[in-house]
């Protein structure tokens, strides 16, 4: 990040252009007919390098997008896409993993169970949510929501945000592995339409764990790999500064997924990043869900079941 | 993932305990030195501190198996390189020197075999291969092992030996753990066993699917089993991992293993249990 101003490098022409086009607004009130010209100019400038740096961004500058701090999480799109939402807590196990949240939600007249990762935005917001890596607990919760959607006969709406799951000593003790095995087992048996949607970061297994789905989405400026670019380039290149040529190698991000049938669409996102204007993010991926749980939820479900099976069954790339 | 950088750290250190040549073999684990025909005999386990040192996924066969025969299938699938993978190697470099090195398995062996005359759907991992990395070929190759026991209805066998899913295939690595495990869903649906037998080491996304999938979860003993690599949790944590921790006996004490059993034991072991959980 370059500053306190909490933009990234590539964006500061922009930011900069920005401020300087709402100074003159400033000194313009009033009304001065040359400064409304200028702005006017200054206005199609901007628009026409938002397009510049945006069509020729990198896969490693779209990866830093992902975790842009001022990022639209999970909650905030609940929060401007939803109404009703009942927020449901605890494993019933161990304990409530505050990384991983769900609940009964509407969108539209659809209910819904929607469960995802949350990120922290202040300090002591990011620790409670620990920087989005979910523990074993939070898969558990994840499974406990799963069942009851398909007891109660409402889809689910998966959203995915997490840089992995969380790599500590409790974690392993109470079975990270496993709890996310079980998870992907499960969701293929889950009798009830799934979607997910990949809003930033999809690490590896802490993404798959609640990443199995009839339809998968991912944002336009989000990545989903087996490993985050950083971390493969410390084994690959034993230098986690190379992450740009690791971004390069593993290409994370969405146009590339899409090709190789790992997500069935791109959600398009504002001009310059959900960032700049979260409730128009938030209303693109609103209306992907509309239309794709009314196709759903229209379905027979033994047969939704088997295309969920046979979708991920032909996923991967051999010679013979 | 985190997870990832634990099978490379384990691939360095787990190196040396590879099978050691010459007439005397020196324990990596006690430094005990036994004579190499003895260590033999005794299926290369330490018989000082019953460390079970790595061995090649064909004498698994023969130690396993009835007449330590495997029809062996798929051997033709081979891995293609869809992504243009290059770091300071190409993939397809690291194919062909891995196939040199460990025989062109690919990473796994599978087929149908019998044990105790009742016939299996087997599949080893080779971890002399890339880490027993898991990518396109070895998840393919342990799908249809589980669609021949789905289609055949017999009990499914899977030695797994793995740091995790496979960098240089980027996504369609891990989406080889939901391929599996999706298919694991319909053995179990059909009632179909599965043994999952895990042998030293099997961490990452191959442990984070169908290696935790079993009906019965046996391991070796000693076998650095879990999630994450000890490095990326060192480095999490910021001190060092208590002694044990992420070992068989740690696993079994946590609840995540059905049995730790010794190589010698785990035939005789599966026989029994298969006694029990098919249905024939």
């Amino acid at each position: 990040m370059a500053d306190g101003q909490q933009h990234l490098e590539f964006e500061r022409p922009i930011v900069e252009l920005e401020k300087k086009i709402s100074d003159m607004k400033d000194f313009s009130v009033g009304g001065n007919i040359e400064f409304d010209s200028e702005i006017d100019s200054l206005q199609k400038k901007l628009k026409k390098l938002r397009e510049e740096v945006y069509s020729g961004l990198s896969r490693w500058q779209r990866v830093q997008l992902s975790r842009h701090p001022k990022r639209p999480h999970t909650l905030d799109y609940i929060k401007l896409m939803t109404t009703d939402f009942i927020e449901l807590h605890g494993d019933r196990s161990f304990a409530d993993d505050r990384a991983m949240i769900g609940g009964f939600a509407r969108i539209g007249d659809q209910p819904v169970m929607v469960v995802g990762q949350q990120k922290g935005r202040d300090t002591k917001q990011k620790l409670i949510r620990n920087f989005g890596m979910a523990h074993p607990e939070g898969y558990r919760k994840a499974r406990r929501l799963f069942h009851m959607a398909e007891k109660f006969g409402v889809p689910i709406v998966i959203f995915i945000d997490t840089p992995g799951a969380y790599p500590g000593l409790g974690a392993e003790e109470r079975g990270q592995a496993e709890a996310i095995a079980k998870n992907i087992q499960v969701m293929f048996q889950i009798k009830t339409p799934i979607v997910v949607v990949i809003l930033g970061e999809g690490a590896s297994g802490g993404a798959l764990g609640i990443g199995i789905g009839d339809r998968v989405f991912i944002l336009e400026y989000a990545w989903y790999s087996v490993i985050s670019p950083e971390a493969c380039a410390a084994i690959l290149w034993r230098d986690a500064g190379k992450g740009p040529e690791a971004a390069e190698a593993l290409k994370p991000t969405s146009d590339t997924l899409l090709e190789l049938g790992v997500v069935d669409d791109i959600i398009a996102e504002p001009p310059s990043g959900a960032h700049t204007d979260p409730p128009e993010a938030a209303r693109l991926v609103k209306e992907k869900l509309v239309t794709t749980l009314k196709e759903l939820t229209a379905r027979d479900t033994g047969e939704l079941l088997k295309e969920r099976l046979n979708k991920y069954r032909n996923m991967g790339v051999v010679r013979e | 993932m985190e997870w990832f950088r634990k099978a490379k750290s384990g691939l360095v250190s787990q190196e040396r305990k590879n099978i050691p040549e010459g007439l005397w073999t020196k324990c990596k684990s006690c430094g005990e030195i036994v004579y190499s025909k003895k260590m033999e005999q005794y299926l290369w386990v330490c018989p000082t501190c019953n460390f079970h040192f790595r061995i090649p996924s064909r004498k698994y066969i023969s130690l396993l198996l009835d007449d330590g025969h495997l029809e062996e299938m798929d051997n033709k699938l081979a891995s293609a390189d869809p992504l243009k993978f290059k770091d300071s190697k190409k993939y397809p470099d690291r194919i062909k020197a891995a196939n040199d090195k460990a025989g062109g398995t690919e990473g796994l062996i599978t087929g149908l075999a019998k044990m105790g005359g009742i016939p299996v759907s087997f599949s080893i991992m080779d971890f002399a291969y890339i880490g027993g990395s898991m990518g396109s070929v070895i998840g393919e190759k342990v799908a249809r092992s589980i669609e021949r026991a789905i289609d055949k209805e017999i009990p499914l066998i899977i030695v797994s030996c793995s740091g995790g899913a496979r960098m240089q295939e980027g996504v369609l690595a891990l989406m080889q753990m939901a391929k599996t495990s999706g298919l694991l869903a319909v053995l179990s649906d059909k009632k179909v066993p599965f043994i999952s037998i895990l042998t030293n080491p099997t961490t990452g996304g191959v442990m984070a699917s169908f290696a935790s999938l079993g009906d019965v979860i046996i391991a070796e003993p000693k076998a650095l089993l879990g999630f994450a690599g000890p490095r990326v949790i060192q480095q999490t944590i910021g001190q060092d991992l208590p002694e044990g921790f992420q070992s068989s006996e740690f696993l079994m004490e946590k609840g995540f293993l059905d049995k730790i059993v010794e190589r010698r034991e785990l035939r005789d072991t599966c026989i029994s249990l298969l006694k029990y959980v098919w249905r024939g």
